[in-house]
């Protein structure tokens, strides 16, 4: 990467204008997100930097906009929301998408590449046309006499659908890695199946585990679309009101809840970031 | 050769291969099953809703049975329009027939009031009832009318297909254009493919150069470069949604900014949100790490050396460059250019938020279906189209890539 010693002014101009670009488009990447955690500490209603902000003036910032979470019922209720179906969709995604990824890592499974397509396919259709199709089968699914469409059940189990392919995914991949005869030592050691799966398969494969739960925790925390079709007022998740608040009442709370959702982000980034190298570093263990 | 309990060995060997495949299968199942109920069935449950007609069936089962008898020349004989004053006069039937109402309204413009002013008044009228349905309005004295009636009979239709291809059927069953001020899903398909591949090439454009420094950074550098990459990946769309709109609209930070520096006057602030600008900006963003991440790990496989082969051999940089490097690069400008354009194709929250009037895409028409006109089939119908395409681009980036190649993070 470093520049040749032999290098004419062309290409050494070259070499710094790429910088350039690069470091462009990497401002452009991140500089939306960074704008705006300065701006929900804005004293004033605004959208933008005020002259005292820019001063670097205490008067030009407050906590106001994250007062106003704390006292809003809404916005207090939409964040009960989002975990509550957040968390539970992941547990039934992360439970059956394991299950499905150990069944899918064993070669005696028959019909396997449609298997995978059927498992993936909430991932690949776009997401207005499951919430389209999620509503109209919801509101009365197999023209029974009860709807699920707004109602928590409904949502966690349409979330869950959403998240299961990244749970299959990143589990599978772990799987790659995983040694089959330890299942076989472990059976010859006298371990029945259900005491190998905890105590040698899960933990090797745990971080695998934590990442697509994670996938699908963040999948259903995002989501908006299906929210926005099947859920009711009182289901309302943290996007959803963020959609109805960027359409409605456009304040800089938004922008308070957004940088509280970044941290979020972050965290979870973090998380994943954690687990994968030490995957990598137990891989490179087992070869 | 037998086991030790007799048992001839092939046997065994079979009985213990179904079982293995049974618990493979048995591991699978639970999700297969959830997938298949909460996901598949309400597809299929659209991909029927599209085609599906029964309300004129539903509403007047006898005058339809009286109407297959008449051969579509000149009216149709008192037989129907007796069997349709019946069935339009009967209170019982009022739901059916408001919902056949609407249905026939979709074909024809203005069947609906003319069904409500006929069911208001045939009640208290006599026979003969051909003359007393043209004394309450005249077209039902015109064929027209009752082969719209028999059209939309069948129980299967593919008028909504049509009607989603800006075509319908005149009443003799001739497939043709819809008038001009009716045609809007093409030019809205057209314009979410325009979009799409514009979005790509964008994506393109600003992946390579940073994916390339990624690849040949030393990995402490370049894992720290990644997770801005990574960051605006793992945040909420809405979140960058709203930045956008923080940054571009008229009072926003880039307008003041540019106003700040003297480039422009606060009087020309440039309108850069809710219109096409803002949409390509904002879905640009966003799409961004899926067009970097599978084309990094493509370049993470390319060894440096031949490039040094090449510039050894008297290639001048750019030559080298074009004929050795790029052509390695190719697998991952696909993966991520399909990556891309699928996603962007469906996208729904961006348009409708920053888009403006003229950023709107075919997912804003199909979710007006679905939560305002309520044409639910006619969303399905939109909605199987673009599913049909998603699904072709599917097929192709796994002839290409492989879908079990798909990356995550």
């Amino acid at each position: 990467m470093a520049l040749p010693v032999y290098a004419g002014p062309l290409e050494r101009t070259w070499y710094y204008a790429y910088r350039v670009i690069c470091a462009a488009v990497f401002f452009f990447l991140i500089a939306p997100i960074v704008v705006i955690i300065p701006l929900s500490f804005n004293a004033e209603p605004y959208f933008t930097f005020t002259p005292e902000m820019l001063r670097f003036e205490a008067a030009g910032y407050s906590l106001r906009w994250y007062e106003d979470i704390i006292n809003n019922e809404q916005w207090l209720h939409s964040m009960k929301n989002s975990f509550i179906i957040g968390i539970l969709s992941t547990v039934v995604a992360t439970t059956l998408g394991t299950l499905a990824a150990i069944g899918l890592s064993r070669s005696e499974l028959p019909a396997k590449s449609f298997i995978m397509g059927v498992m993936i396919s909430p991932m690949i259709v776009p997401l207005i046309i499951s919430a389209a199709a999620m509503f109209l089968f919801y509101s009365a699914p197999f023209g029974m006499p009860f709807a699920l469409t707004q109602t928590y059940t409904g949502l966690i189990l349409a979330h869950a659908a959403l998240g299961t392919p990244f749970v299959v995914i990143t589990v599978t991949a772990t799987l790659v890695g995983f040694d089959r005869s330890l299942i076989r030592a472990s059976a010859t050691l006298g371990a029945d199946p259900v005491t190998t799966f905890f105590k040698v398969i899960m933990p090797l494969i745990l971080p695998g585990v934590i990442s697509g739960a994670l996938f699908a925790f963040i999948t259903s925390f995002d989501e908006v679309v299906v929210v926005f079709f099947m859920a009711g007022f009182e289901q309302r998740t943290i996007p959803r009101q963020m959609w109805a608040g960027i359409r409605e009442q456009i304040s800089p709370t938004i922008l308070a809840v957004a940088t509280l959702l970044v941290c979020i982000s972050i965290a979870l980034l973090a998380t994943i970031e954690l687990l994968r190298r030490r995957n990598e570093r137990m891989r490179g263990v087992t070869y | 050769m037998t086991t030790a309990d007799g048992t001839p060995l092939k046997v065994a060997l079979a009985r213990a291969t179904r079982r293995s495949k049974i618990r493979a299968f048995l591991l699978v199942a639970p999700l297969l099953v959830f997938i298949l109920i909460t996901f598949i069935f309400p597809i299929i449950h659209m991909l029927m809703n599209s085609v599906d007609s029964p309300e004129v069936q539903e509403a007047i089962p006898a005058t339809v049975a009286e109407l297959q008898k008449w051969d579509g020349t000149g009216l149709p004989g008192e037989a129907v329009y007796a069997a349709l004053a019946k069935e339009l006069g009967d209170r019982s039937r009022r739901a059916e027939i408001g919902r056949m109402s609407k249905r026939l309204n979709y074909e024809t413009a203005g069947f609906r009031s003319l069904l409500n002013a006929t069911g208001r008044k045939i009640g208290g009228a006599k026979a003969p009832f051909k003359e007393a349905f043209i004394a309450i309005d005249k077209d039902w004295g015109n064929p027209d009318t009752w082969k719209v009636i028999k059209n939309a009979a069948p129980a299967i239709t593919i008028s909504y297909y049509l009607n989603a291809l800006d075509r319908t059927t005149d009443p003799d069953g001739n497939i043709v254009q819809q008038p001009e001020y009716k045609q809007i899903y093409v030019t809205l398909f057209l314009r979410t493919i325009y979009v799409s591949i514009g979005v790509t090439v964008f994506c393109i454009l600003l992946a390579y150069p940073i994916s390339y420094m990624l690849a040949t950074l030393p990995t402490k550098y370049s894992n720290l470069l990644l997770i801005l990459v990574l960051l605006p990946f793992w945040t909420s769309l809405l979140v960058r949604t709203t930045s956008w709109i923080v940054l571009l609209q008229t009072q926003g930070v880039i307008n003041d900014l540019l106003v700040w520096t003297g480039l422009i006057d606060t009087e020309n602030r440039i309108t850069m949100i809710y219109n096409m600008t803002g949409s390509l900006i904002a879905m640009t963003h966003i799409l961004l790490p899926f067009m970097v991440l599978p084309l990094y790990s493509v370049m993470k496989t390319i060894s440096p050396n031949y490039m040094r082969a090449a510039r050894s051999l008297g290639a001048n940089p750019l030559v080298a460059f074009v004929r050795i490097y790029m052509p390695q690069t190719v697998p991952g400008i696909g993966a991520g250019s399909i990556l891309v354009f699928i996603l962007a194709i469906g996208y729904y929250i961006t348009p409708a938020l920053v888009g403006g009037q003229d950023g709107q895409l075919i997912s804003n028409l199909i979710a007006y279906h679905m939560k305002q006109s309520l044409n639910w089939s006619l969303a399905a119908a939109l909605g199987s189209i673009l599913l049909a395409g998603v699904l072709a681009m599917y097929w192709l980036y796994d002839r290409l890539v492989g879908i079990d190649n798909m990356k995550l993070g």
